[in-house]
C-alpha cells in the first residue's frame, strides 16, 4: 500500500519535472530560432560592406579620346572615354581575341568608363601617362573573390567564364585585385547591376515616409489620446470610438495598403511611388499604436495631480496642458518611437502605392519617387541575381540596426524621463 | 507661392496673439479687473486669425481645380467632344502648362494650356487677397471684443476641446476610409461576377482576364470559373493553421514557463529577448523563409524520397508561426500572472505540484484570456503578407499537402496589384474583393477576441 503511494508520488514528480521542461525547451526553442536567424542574416551579409577593385592600368592616350593638344575642363567632360577604358581592359591579355576581349570587358561594371573619367578630371596632367586605377570589379567576380560562388560548377553553368576566370586569377596572384570598405552601398542609388545597388535612395525614402508619418500621427494620436482621457463624456459614441482604435489597431497592414490605394491616389490623385503617400499610409497605422500608448501613459497619472491643479482654480483645460500632459510625454514619446519603428519595418502596404517601382535616383523630397528600406529588401531578394543576396542581408543589418537604435531610444525615454508614482 | 501665404499667415497668428496679450495688458494697466489670464486675450486673437484662414484655404482646395476645369472646357462645350476626351484634353493642356506634355501639341491645347496659367494665377491672387481680408476682418472682429473685456477663456477652450474631438474622429474616419475604399470596387467586382462564383468556385486564375483587349465589352462568360475564391481562402486558412501549430505549442508553453516557472532573473532577459522576435520587420522573415527555409526543407525531402516545392506551404506556415510565438507567449503571460493567487494557493494547499495546479486550476481560470490571445495570433497569421508574398507560391492550388505550394488572400492581393493598375478591370477590382472578405474575417476575429479577453481581465480585477 505504502508502496503503491510512493510510486504514484514518483510518477506526479515525473510529470511535474517534464512539464517544466516543456516549459524550458519552448523558451529555448524560440531563442534559438532567433539566434539561427540572426547569424544566418550576419554571416550573408557581412561581406556586402566589402567591395572587390580590379586595379587596371590606363594609359590615358590624347588621341583615343579625340582630345586637342591643352584641352580646357569641358574637353575632358565632353571627352571620349569608351575607346581608352576598352583598350585597357583588352591589354590585360594581349593575345585575346574579339570574344575574349569582351569577355575582359566584362570583368569589371559598365560603370568602368566614368571611374577613369572621374580619375582624369581630378588629375588634368595625366594625359599622355599611364596610371593604375581602381575599377568595380562586376557583381560575379566580386562573389567569386569573396568565396560566395561556386568555383567547381561546369562552365556553361556559370556566369563567370573560365577565361575570366584565368584573367582573374592571375591579377590576384599579381596583388591587382584589392577588397576595400564598401562606401558606394551606403552613397548610391538602386541600380540593376549588383555591383553598384546602393541603399541610398530607399533609406532617403525610408527617412521621408517616416517624417510625413511622424508629422501627421503624432499629433492627430496626441489629441485624439487626451479627449478620449480627459474629456470625453462616457457615451455610447465614446465606446465605438475606442472599439474603432483597438479594432485599427489589429486590421492588417495589407488593408491600410488597398485604403492609400483607393483613397489617396484613386481620389485624392497624391503622386503614386512618393513617401509623401506611403507616409500618410502609415500614419494611418501607427494612429492606433500611439493612441493607445498615449492614452496609457495619460492614465498613468495619479488623479491627486489633477485634483491639486483644479484645487488651486486651474480650469479642466488648464489641469490637462499644464499638468497632465507634460507629465505623460515620456511615455507617449516611447510609444511614439516603437509604432514608428514598426511603420519602418512595414513593406505591404507600400508596395500596393507603388513604392516598388525601380528608382535609381536619390529622392529630395517628399514628393519624389523612392522605395524603401523593407521594399529595397523585398525587390532585390526577388532578383536572380547571385550578387543580390549579400545585398539583402546587408540592406536587413541596416535596418535591424535602425530599429535596435530607434526601441533602445525609447528605452531610454521611459527610463530616465518618465516618473514612477507610487 | 501656397508656402509664403502660409508662413505668411502663421507670422500673422503670432503678432495677433502678441496684440493680443499687450490689450490685456493695458486693460489691467487702468486698474479693471480681467476676465481672464492675458494669454488667453492672444490665444482669443489667434484662433481668430486661424478659422477663417483654414475654412478659405480647405473650400479654395475643393472648388478650385473644378471650377478652372468647368471654366476651361466650357470652350468646348459646343464642338460635340464626349466626356472622356473632354478629361483627356484638359490633362493634356494641364500638363503642358506644366512643362510635362511630350505629345503632339495643338492649337487649341495651347489655348488651353494657356488659358488654364492665367486662370490659375487670376485664382491664386484672389485667394491671396480673400484670405487676407477675411483675417483682417475676423481679427477686428475679435480685437473690438478683447478691448470691451468680454470673456475670452471660455471660447478658447471651446475651441480647443472641439480640436481634441476632431483628432479623436481620426479613428473613425480611418475606418470609414477603409470601407469605402473596399466596397465599391468590391460592388463593381460583383456586378460582373457573382457572388457565388466567388465564394464557390474552385478555380483562381486572375491572369486570365488580364488577356483581353480593353475595348472588348465586358463579357461576362469570360470570367466565370476564373475568379473561384475558395483555394485562395482554403490556402489562407491551410498557412494560418501551419503557423498556429507552430506558435501555440512554443508559444503557450514559453508564456507558462515565463509565469510560473522563471525566476525574475530569467524573465528579465528571457522575455524581451522572445520579444523581439515580434519587432522584426516581416520583409525580413519572408526573405529568411525563401532562401534558407525554403530550400532546407526541399533538401531534406528530397534526401527523404519525399517531393518538396521549394515553395511550400510548410515554410511559409513555419516561419510564420515563429513570427507569431511573442505574441502568444506575453498576451499568456499577462493572463496567467493575472490569475489571482488565491486560486493557486488553494491548489498547493490540498498537495498538488506546480504542474498540476497549472493544468487544473490555472489554466482553466486563465482559458478565455488565452483562447483570445490565439484568436488574435489567428487574425494575424491571416493578415500576414511578406512571408507568404516572398516564400509560399503565387499559383493558387487547392490542395491539403503542406509539402505543395499554395496562396493566400494577401499574396494574391499584392500580386494582382503590384505594378499599375487598371481601376474599372475586373482582375484589379478582384483584389479590392479580396481585400473586403480579408478586412471583414480579420475584423469579426478581433472584435471576438478583445471582447473575450476583456471580459476575462473585468472578471479578476
Amino acid at each position: 500500500m505504502n508502496k503503491n503511494k510512493e510510486q504514484l508520488l514518483n510518477k506526479r514528480y515525473k510529470a511535474e519535472q517534464r512539464f517544466r521542461l516543456y516549459g524550458l525547451s519552448a523558451i529555448f526553442m524560440a531563442l534559438l530560432f532567433l539566434t539561427i536567424f540572426i547569424f544566418k542574416i550576419f554571416s550573408t551579409g557581412y561581406s556586402a560592406f566589402q567591395k572587390t577593385w580590379l586595379i587596371v592600368p590606363v594609359t590615358f592616350d590624347a588621341e583615343l579620346m579625340m582630345l586637342d593638344q591643352n584641352p580646357s575642363k569641358e574637353d575632358l567632360q565632353d571627352a571620349d572615354y569608351y575607346d581608352i577604358a576598352l583598350k585597357s581592359m583588352a591589354d590585360l591579355d594581349p593575345n585575346a581575341n574579339e570574344d575574349q576581349e569582351n569577355e575582359l570587358k566584362r570583368m569589371v561594371s559598365y560603370f568602368f568608363e566614368k571611374e577613369i573619367k572621374n580619375e582624369l578630371l581630378n588629375d588634368p596632367d595625366l594625359i599622355g601617362k599611364t596610371k593604375e586605377v581602381y575599377l568595380t570589379a562586376s557583381d560575379d567576380l566580386d562573389q567569386v573573390f569573396k568565396g560566395n560562388y561556386p568555383r567547381d560548377l561546369p562552365e556553361d553553368q556559370r556566369r563567370v567564364s573560365d577565361y575570366q576566370l584565368k584573367i582573374f586569377d592571375q591579377l590576384v596572384a599579381n596583388g591587382k585585385v584589392e577588397s576595400k570598405f564598401n562606401i558606394s552601398f551606403f552613397t548610391n542609388a538602386d541600380s540593376r547591376e549588383a555591383e553598384l545597388a546602393g541603399i541610398a535612395s530607399s533609406f532617403m525614402g525610408s527617412i521621408f515616409s517616416i517624417l510625413v508619418c511622424l508629422m501627421i500621427a503624432f499629433p492627430v494620436a496626441v489629441l485624439a489620446a487626451i479627449y478620449l482621457e480627459e474629456f470625453a463624456p462616457k457615451n455610447r459614441f465614446t465606446d465605438f470610438i475606442e472599439v474603432n482604435i483597438n479594432n485599427l489597431a489589429a486590421v492588417p497592414s495589407i488593408v491600410f495598403g488597398l485604403l492609400g490605394l483607393g483613397v489617396l491616389l484613386a481620389i485624392f490623385q497624391l503622386p503614386r511611388s512618393t513617401p509623401l503617400v506611403g507616409g500618410i499610409t502609415l500614419s494611418l497605422m501607427t494612429l492606433p499604436t500611439i493612441i493607445i500608448a498615449a492614452r496609457a501613459s495619460l492614465k498613468a497619472v495619479p488623479p491627486s495631480i489633477r485634483e491639486a491643479a483644479l484645487a488651486m482654480g486651474a480650469s479642466r483645460m488648464q489641469t490637462t496642458m499644464h499638468h497632465t500632459v507634460p507629465l505623460s510625454m515620456p511615455g507617449t514619446l516611447s510609444g511614439t518611437i516603437i509604432g514608428l519603428a514598426q511603420a519602418l519595418g512595414e513593406t505591404a502596404p507600400l508596395i500596393l502605392i507603388g513604392m516598388v517601382a525601380f528608382v535609381n535616383t536619390i529622392p529630395g523630397s517628399p514628393m519624389d519617387p523612392a522605395a524603401s528600406l523593407p521594399v529595397q529588401i523585398y525587390i532585390w531578394a526577388e532578383s536572380a541575381e547571385r550578387g543580390f543576396v549579400e545585398k539583402v542581408s546587408a540592406c536587413i543589418m541596416v535596418l535591424l540596426g535602425f530599429l535596435i537604435i530607434m526601441n533602445l531610444f525609447a528605452q531610454i525615454i521611459r527610463h530616465k524621463f518618465e516618473k514612477k508614482w507610487s | 507661392m501656397n508656402l509664403i501665404l502660409f508662413t505668411f499667415i502663421v507670422l500673422l497668428g503670432f503678432t495677433s496673439y502678441y496684440f493680443g496679450r499687450k490689450k490685456a495688458y493695458t486693460i489691467q494697466s487702468t486698474k479693471k479687473r480681467l476676465t481672464a489670464l492675458p494669454q488667453f486675450y492672444g490665444y482669443y486673437l489667434a484662433i481668430w486669425c486661424a478659422i477663417p484662414a483654414f475654412i478659405i484655404f480647405s473650400l479654395w482646395a475643393i472648388f478650385e481645380p473644378t471650377i478652372v476645369k468647368l471654366l476651361i472646357l466650357s470652350d468646348y462645350s459646343n464642338q460635340g467632344y464626349l466626356d472622356d476626351e473632354l478629361n483627356l484634353l484638359y490633362e493634356k493642356s494641364k500638363a503642358l502648362s506644366r512643362g510635362q506634355f511630350t505629345g503632339e501639341i495643338t492649337p487649341f491645347i495651347e489655348a488651353s494650356a494657356e488659358k488654364y496659367l492665367s486662370l490659375r494665377s487670376i485664382a491664386q491672387s484672389s485667394k491671396v487677397v480673400i484670405v487676407l481680408s477675411a483675417i483682417i476682418a475676423s481679427v477686428a472682429y475679435a480685437y473690438k471684443r478683447i478691448s470691451s473685456n468680454s470673456r475670452t477663456r471660455e471660447p478658447v477652450e471651446k475651441f480647443l476641446n472641439a480640436v481634441l474631438f476632431t483628432a479623436s474622429l481620426a479613428a473613425i474616419l480611418t475606418t470609414v476610409g477603409i470601407v469605402f475604399s473596399l466596397i465599391f470596387q468590391t460592388i463593381d467586382f460583383f456586378k460582373v461576377i457573382p457572388l457565388f462564383d466567388f465564394v464557390f468556385g474552385t478555380h483562381w486564375y486572375p491572369a486570365k482576364a488580364f488577356v483581353r483587349d480593353s475595348s472588348e465589352a465586358l463579357d461576362p462568360t469570360m470570367y466565370s470559373d476564373t475568379f473561384g475564391a475558395v483555394p485562395i481562402f482554403a490556402g489562407t486558412f491551410f498557412i494560418a493553421f501551419i503557423a498556429m501549430c507552430v506558435a501555440i505549442p512554443i508559444g503557450l508553453m514559453s508564456g507558462i514557463y515565463l509565469a510560473e516557472y522563471a525566476s525574475t532573473k530569467v524573465r528579465q532577459y528571457a522575455k524581451p529577448l522572445i520579444e523581439i522576435l515580434a519587432g522584426i520587420p516581416t520583409v525580413v522573415y519572408g526573405f529568411f523563409a525563401a532562401l534558407t527555409v525554403g530550400p532546407f526543407l526541399k533538401e531534406l525531402g528530397t534526401s527523404m524520397g519525399l517531393e518538396v516545392s521549394a515553395e511550400s506551404a510548410l515554410a511559409a506556415g513555419g516561419v510564420m508561426g515563429i513570427m507569431i510565438i511573442p505574441f502568444i507567449s506575453s498576451l499568456s503571460d499577462d493572463v496567467i500572472t493575472s490569475v489571482p493567487q488565491s486560486l493557486r494557493d488553494g491548489s498547493y494547499a490540498m498537495g498538488a505540484t506546480k504542474s498540476e495546479t497549472i493544468k487544473r486550476v490555472i489554466f482553466p481560470a486563465a482559458l478565455p484570456g488565452i483562447v483570445g490571445s490565439i484568436l488574435l495570433g489567428v487574425s494575424r497569421a491571416i493578415g500576414e503578407t511578406m512571408i507568404v508574398v516572398m516564400a509560399s507560391g503565387l499559383a493558387a492550388n487547392l490542395t491539403l499537402n503542406p509539402l505543395e505550394s499554395t496562396s493566400t488572400i494577401t499574396a494574391q492581393i499584392v500580386v494582382i496589384l503590384i505594378g499599375d493598375q487598371a481601376f474599372g478591370d475586373p482582375k484589379t477590382q478582384a483584389a479590392f474583393a479580396l481585400g473586403m472578405s480579408l478586412f471583414l474575417v480579420t475584423l469579426c476575429l478581433n472584435i471576438v477576441a478583445l471582447r473575450v479577453v476583456k471580459k476575462y481581465r473585468e472578471k479578476y480585477e
